[in-house]
């Protein structure tokens, strides 16, 4: 990582918040730039996956870091045009503390020239113990 | 020996269509994402119902890898739960009739889910059903498929595992 911002982020930030399911869900990009992005996602009623206990559905948690991801292989230096998700395996270390937003952070730790890898862990409040963790690869559209 | 007169059709269907409404009605993030089930016998087939906030990229426009994970993660979950149900409700060991989400048994946990796109989710409605490849005393392994025009054609496919939840006392 270095201290200069990424020229891109501020283009892909836009780009992501806009995304019809992420403004729907209120995600929001937190950092962002060279191959790396955090993201977040407030708590809501809506998100609830089990009405007895207000923990959030394993769904949201995957939208947020699939969205993530692909953020993360948007930001890459080596400048992919497009991107979609081919596989993403999501573990669920543990369930969502009720009522607390989760922010998941993404790495794009090595690129082809077809193919993005990707590690991503999203925790709540208690950023020592993640809720989940995931890894994906990701197509990858080149200009060359 | 004289055979037992069967059920009537009204008292079967009933009673199934009141449990499947306890089990996937009550869930907050199902009702968000306008999933819904329709049942043929004990076979459940999911319908993600197309609405605009499930769209990820709208310059294809293409549905979010997102909701496509969360659809096959809800399939898989109320399938193994319904599989569970199923034999409680038939058996009249559980009374459906008067199943709430608060009086369900306790659904499973998923462990693991991995989600594999083989083509772009169009904006439409998709369906899935879950096959339950096993289903032991502590953990059960689901596969889900989901397609939108042609069956033969699935745009996404997943695998997981689920903790079972402990038997009741």
């Amino acid at each position: 990582m270095t201290d200069t911002p990424d020229p891109r982020a501020e283009t892909a930030r836009q780009f992501i918040e806009a995304l019809p399911h992420c403004k729907a869900l209120a995600m929001e990009v937190v950092e962002i730039g060279y191959g790396r992005a955090v993201m977040s996602m407030p708590w809501d009623e809506k998100l609830v996956g089990d009405p007895g206990t207000g923990v959030i559905h394993g769904g949201a948690v995957s939208s947020l870091m699939d969205t993530c991801g692909g953020t993360a292989v948007m930001t890459h230096p080596n400048g992919p045009l497009t991107t979609a998700t081919l596989d993403l395996r999501i573990d669920y270390m543990r369930p969502a503390t009720p009522g607390q937003g989760i922010t998941a952070t993404a790495t794009c730790y090595h690129m082809t020239r077809t193919v993005a890898f990707v590690r991503a862990v999203a925790t709540d409040d208690d950023t020592e113990n993640p809720v989940a963790a995931a890894t994906g690869a990701f197509t990858v559209t080149t200009s060359s | 020996m004289t055979r037992q007169r069967p059920e009537p059709v009204q008292v079967v269907k009933e009673r199934r269509d009141a449990a499947l409404h306890a089990l996937a009605d009550g869930i907050p993030y199902v009702r968000f994402l306008n999933i819904t089930f329709e049942r043929h016998g004990n076979e459940l087939t999911a319908v993600l119902n197309f609405q605009d906030a499930h769209i990820g990229n709208p310059g294809i426009p293409a549905l979010h890898g997102g909701v496509t994970a969360s659809f096959l993660e809800t399939t898989a979950l109320i399938g193994l739960g319904w599989q569970n149900l199923w034999e409680g409700i038939e058996s009249g060991r559980i009374d459906a009739k008067n199943l709430t989400p608060q009086s369900l048994p306790r659904m499973p946990k998923t462990i693991d889910f991995t989600v594999d796109y083989l083509r772009t989710g169009l904006p439409r409605d998709a369906y899935a059903r879950a096959v339950v490849n096993r289903s032991g005393r502590r953990y059960a392994s689901v596969h889900v498929e989901a397609w939108q025009d042609n069956r033969q054609r699935p745009f996404a496919q997943a695998t997981g595992h689920f903790l079972m939840p402990p038997p009741p006392e």
